[in-house]
Formats: structure tokens, C-alpha cells, sequence
């Protein structure tokens, strides 16, 4: 059971670093020298970066909020999960821990699918950035992280 | 007497990163007026996304040779703005509508000296300004989002606090019938509190009454 327990909350605290780092580098998509989204658009040019604030569109602030809130709601459902391991009546099911996870991976399929759907096509030089990868990775492990806490019980 | 005038017109676009998004823009190559008439230069600029007034925009002229090229005509915020010392001062008018995606200006009384024989280019640059500040959107999804979760856990614990008092209301009216509560404790009057927790409370009651039942 102890296995269990550490196994489970070692992969919610993977899951939270890729959120964290997916959120805050701006690497959603790179090209050459290019490295933008979601929050600067940066160049580098001759040793030297070259960074401004990333557009101001609609659809990029969308993708901001729901990836802060996939964020938020991972945190909220960590401090659940601790709280309810305490608290919890023996045989119950750790839900709003459950609840919490997979309204964040919902979050996160959202921001992501956004993104794909909107990101311009700016010729063939710009591809997706690794933050746009782990964002997609973050997405099934939540997914699944929120699923296990859902079937999980807590024993005597 | 005939004359030629030959403008050219360059294509430009912007790619990111930029704050601007440039916008495909089309204009004639090549106008053929009379000395004393007037030309119409055609530009029309198209884009997926709606344009507003708060499009900018200018035209500049730059004879064969010469370094630096003049702005002639310039539209920003929604205002015109005609170039009254260059070599078409007094002769320029803003015959287009960037409402409707035309940003076409009309040059009156051609006269000889604008053929320069060879062709002059005019390069055109629209942005878009997108009226819309940096965060705005975010912080209110994020708000809208986080005051539904608060609303949601207001009213759960709201509906939890009702729920006890409807159970204890329940037990201090109807002393005599305990089978009648005993069921309608099991049902549960809300379905959005915690059912364990209901049942829990449900079960202590009725352990309390059977112990009084024994007494």
C-alpha cells in the first residue's frame, strides 16, 4: 500500500514539473533562430537574444489561462490528495484529489488543441517546441493519474 | 500629348516576430495616365481575420536612384494624412475606404515630371493593430474559472449544512414514526452532498434510535 501511495504521488509530482515548465518557457514554437509562445518571442541574433512580448490575440491568452489553470488545479489536487490521506474515512476514495486532476488534464487537452488549431503556418522553418510537447505528454499522464485516484481506496 | 507614368509595387510580408501581422496586400503593377489627368492607385488589402478602422498604412515613393523614399500618403487612427511638400503636394487624395479594405489614393494633374522614365516603386506597409491588450482574456478566464470553483465549494458545504438541519428537524417532529424517517434518511433529500457522509450520519441516527427503541 505505502508503494502505492509513494508510486502515485511521485507521478503527480512529475506531472506538476511538466505543467510547470510547459507553462513558463516560452518554447511553444521554435524555427531557426525563433523561439516563441507563450509569453515571449524571442531571437537570437549574433550571441545575443532579441525578446518581446508575445502577441497579444485572442487565442494565445486562451491558451495562457487554461494552461495557468491546468496548473493551479494539479497544485489544488496535491494538496487534496495530502489532505485526504489524513482525513479520509478508511475505505473511501480519494474524489476531490480525482476531480481536481482530471478537470486539470481537461485543461491542458484544451490549451494544447487550441494551440495546434491556431498556431500560424509560418513556412516551413517553424516547427512545434518542446514545451508544446510536454504539454501534450502532461495531458494522458494526468489523464491517468486522475483515473488511479478515482479507483484508489484508502485501506486500513 | 501622352505620357507614361510607371509605378511599381512591391509585396511585402511581414513574418513573425513582430507585435504587427502583416496582411496580403494587391495593387497594380503598372498605370498608364495622361499628362493633366489623373491615376487612381488601386490598393486593396485582404485578411482572414476582420479588420477594423485601426488599420495603418502609407504609401511612399521612391524615384529610380534616389536613396530615401518620401511617404506621400499616410492613414493611422482612423485619420488621413496627405504629404503637402513632397512632389505631389496639393494634388493627392485619399479616395479609398479602410473599412472596407481599400486604401486606393488618387493623383490629380499628372504632369510630366512624374515619369521618370524608369519605373519608381512604391512599396506599401499595412499593420494590423489588434485592439486587444496582453492579459485581459487571461485573467478573466482564470477568474471566471476559480469563482465557479468557489461558487461550487460554497455550495457544497452550504448543501452538507442543510442537509444536517433537515435531518435533525426531521427527528425532533416525527417522534413516533421511526420506520417512515429511517427510509427517508436512506433516500437522502440532496444529491450533490457527499452520499457516504449522508449515509454515515443516516446510520449513527439510526443506531441512536434502536438504541433508544432497546432502553
Amino acid at each position: 500500500m505505502l508503494l502505492i501511495l509513494l508510486g502515485v504521488l511521485i507521478l503527480h509530482l512529475i506531472i506538476l514539473t511538466l505543467l510547470i515548465v510547459s507553462t513558463a518557457a516560452s518554447a511553444w514554437s521554435v524555427g531557426g533562430e525563433i523561439s516563441k509562445d507563450l509569453w515571449y518571442s524571442c531571437m537570437t541574433t549574433n550571441g545575443g537574444y532579441h525578446c518581446q512580448t508575445a502577441t497579444t490575440e485572442d487565442w494565445i491568452q486562451a491558451v495562457q489561462a487554461l494552461m495557468i489553470l491546468s496548473l493551479l488545479f494539479c497544485f489544488f489536487s496535491l494538496i487534496a490528495f495530502v489532505f485526504q490521506l489524513f482525513n479520509l474515512v478508511k475505505g473511501g476514495r480519494f474524489f476531490f484529489t480525482a476531480i481536481f486532476q482530471i478537470l486539470a488534464s481537461v485543461f491542458v487537452m484544451c490549451g494544447a488543441i487550441i494551440y495546434t488549431v491556431m498556431s500560424p503556418d509560418n513556412g516551413s522553418g517553424t516547427q512545434f517546441g518542446y514545451a508544446y510537447v510536454l504539454a501534450w505528454v502532461a495531458f494522458p499522464l494526468c489523464l491517468i493519474s486522475g483515473l488511479i485516484y478515482i479507483i484508489l481506496r484508502k485501506k486500513e | 500629348f501622352a505620357a507614361k507614368t510607371k509605378l511599381t509595387s512591391i509585396i511585402r510580408y511581414y513574418s513573425m516576430p513582430e507585435q504587427s501581422q502583416a496582411i496580403m496586400i494587391y495593387t497594380g503593377w503598372e498605370r498608364h495616365a495622361l499628362v493633366g489627368g489623373d491615376v487612381r492607385l488601386s490598393c486593396s488589402f485582404f485578411s482572414w481575420r476582420w479588420t477594423s478602422e485601426e488599420v495603418t498604412f502609407s504609401w511612399t515613393y521612391r524615384p529610380d536612384g534616389a536613396r530615401d523614399s518620401i511617404s506621400i500618403f499616410h492613414y493611422t487612427g482612423g485619420v488621413a494624412y496627405v504629404d503637402n511638400k513632397g512632389p505631389f503636394r496639393d494634388r493627392l487624395e485619399f479616395v479609398g475606404n479602410p473599412g472596407r479594405r481599400d486604401g486606393s489614393i488618387l493623383i490629380k494633374n499628372l504632369d510630366y515630371n512624374d515619369n521618370v522614365g524608369r519605373p519608381s516603386s512604391v512599396r506599401l506597409l499595412v499593420f494590423e493593430k489588434v485592439p486587444i491588450q496582453a492579459g485581459v482574456i487571461t485573467g478573466a478566464i482564470i477568474g471566471v474559472v476559480l469563482g465557479l470553483l468557489v461558487l461550487i465549494v460554497v455550495i457544497y458545504y452550504l448543501m452538507r449544512f442543510l442537509v444536517a438541519r433537515r435531518v435533525f428537524s426531521l427527528s425532533v417532529s416525527k417522534h413516533g414514526k421511526k420506520k417512515k424517517e429511517g427510509s427517508q434518511q436512506r433516500q437522502g433529500p440532496v444529491p450533490a452532498a457527499d452520499p457516504s457522509k449522508v449515509k454515515a450520519a443516516a446510520s449513527e441516527k439510526k443506531k441512536q434510535e434502536s438504541r433508544k427503541d432497546k432502553k
